[in-house]
């Protein structure tokens, strides 16, 4: 039982939209409530707070080895004098990306899933209160390196990134579509080593399109920088402006 | 392996549900898990069985309806059946498509002793 948020068994208790239907001894209870109903409402929680402060969260998923971390690293060492930045690190085990990011002088926590597969929104909402994100700020939580699991959960994030490298193979949105379907940005990763692999860069453009019409895509390397001014840009667009008092 | 989370809150659906029933078991639970929800029915089962011991759906009989995937095509309005994420519009081939069902992951109703 979580004593702030109360996401125990027992949370349910409103009686309103119940239809009771007495036929011998049996009750038939109509529910009908989303299994991730109460995903969603704590995502929703923290949702609240994110556009109370103003912060810009973006849920960073992919499968391991893409690069998410490395993209972290390079974003945050380049644009720390133009953005406050704050950091939820989601692995199995291990902090051993927690300590990167540390490494970079950003304000971080490592939430290790154990055995659980992904991120939840209960688990944020806890995050959030040893964190304390400053106002204004950009907040990544780095998803658990999986591109299943994580799709079904929203975290309450503004913008969903999901991130793949081109030494993976060109079908992958096809492969794991929930993932692509509810991303906005997707981001190709380690552009440099085109030459070296099989990956057809527009094959895969192509099948995240068509998994998701929506989708944005952006090209980069990490390791040569190469359209990183692309991503940066992109996420400078989706910091909110505050809204001035007249 | 997100299935046994999925189980997780079900079962604290229906254990919510039945302490406000004041009963001590569920008989029958119908579930709504549409074919694009991203649910695969092996793990569910698998999950099901582990993480139903000793709580009120541990007898329960389980009814499943499983929505068909429903897309409209937004280019020319089409209203087609889809088996997966990535199926194209099959009157112009566009993938400017809105999925309207499928997605559906709800528990329905519950029957209690």
């Amino acid at each position: 039982m979580c004593a702030t948020c109360g996401c125990s068994s027992d949370q349910h208790h409103e009686h309103g939209d119940h239809h009771h239907h007495h036929n011998d001894q049996r009750t038939i209870i109509d529910v009908e409530r989303d299994i991730l109903h109460q995903n969603n409402l704590l995502a929703e929680r923290n949702r609240g707070y994110f556009d109370a402060k103003n912060i810009l969260c973006l849920n960073l998923v992919s499968s391991p080895g893409s690069g998410k971390t490395s993209l972290l690293e390079k974003t945050l060492t380049d644009l720390k004098r133009e953005l406050d930045f704050v950091v939820i690190e989601g692995d199995q085990q291990t902090t051993n990306d927690a300590d990167r990011i540390h490494a970079t002088g950003t304000k971080v926590t490592q939430i290790n899933t154990g055995k659980g597969c992904h991120l939840d929104s209960h688990m944020i909402f806890h995050a959030l209160q040893g964190l304390k994100p400053k106002e204004n700020s950009v907040l990544f939580i780095e998803n658990v390196g999986n591109l299943v699991c994580p799709a079904m959960f929203d975290l309450g994030e503004k913008e969903r990134v999901v991130i793949m490298s081109v030494t993976e193979g060109d079908d992958k949105p096809l492969k794991y579509p929930d993932m692509f379907h509810t991303s906005t940005l997707c981001i190709i990763n380690k552009t440099d080593l085109l030459p070296y692999v099989p990956f057809d860069i527009n094959k895969a453009k192509e099948n995240a399109k068509k998994v998701n019409h929506k989708l944005e895509i952006i090209e980069v390397s990490c390791t040569s920088g190469e359209g990183l001014n692309q991503w940066y840009e992109w996420l400078k667009s989706k910091v909110p402006v505050p809204e001035m008092a007249e | 392996m997100h299935e046994l989370s999925i189980v997780m809150s079900i079962i604290e659906i229906a254990d919510g549900e039945a302490v406000k029933a004041n009963a001590s078991k569920i008989d029958e639970i119908e579930l709504e898990v549409g074919l694009l929800s991203g649910i695969e029915m092996s793990a569910f089962d698998f999950a099901w069985q582990e993480a139903v011991r000793s709580t009120v759906l541990e007898n329960a009989e389980r009814i499943i309806v499983r929505p068909s995937g429903k897309a409209v095509c937004l280019e020319c309005n089409t209203t087609f059946d889809m088996d997966h994420l990535y199926a194209p519009c099959p009157a112009c081939k566009s993938h400017f498509i809105e999925i309207t069902q499928g997605k559906e992951l709800r528990v329905k109703s519950l029957t209690v002793a």
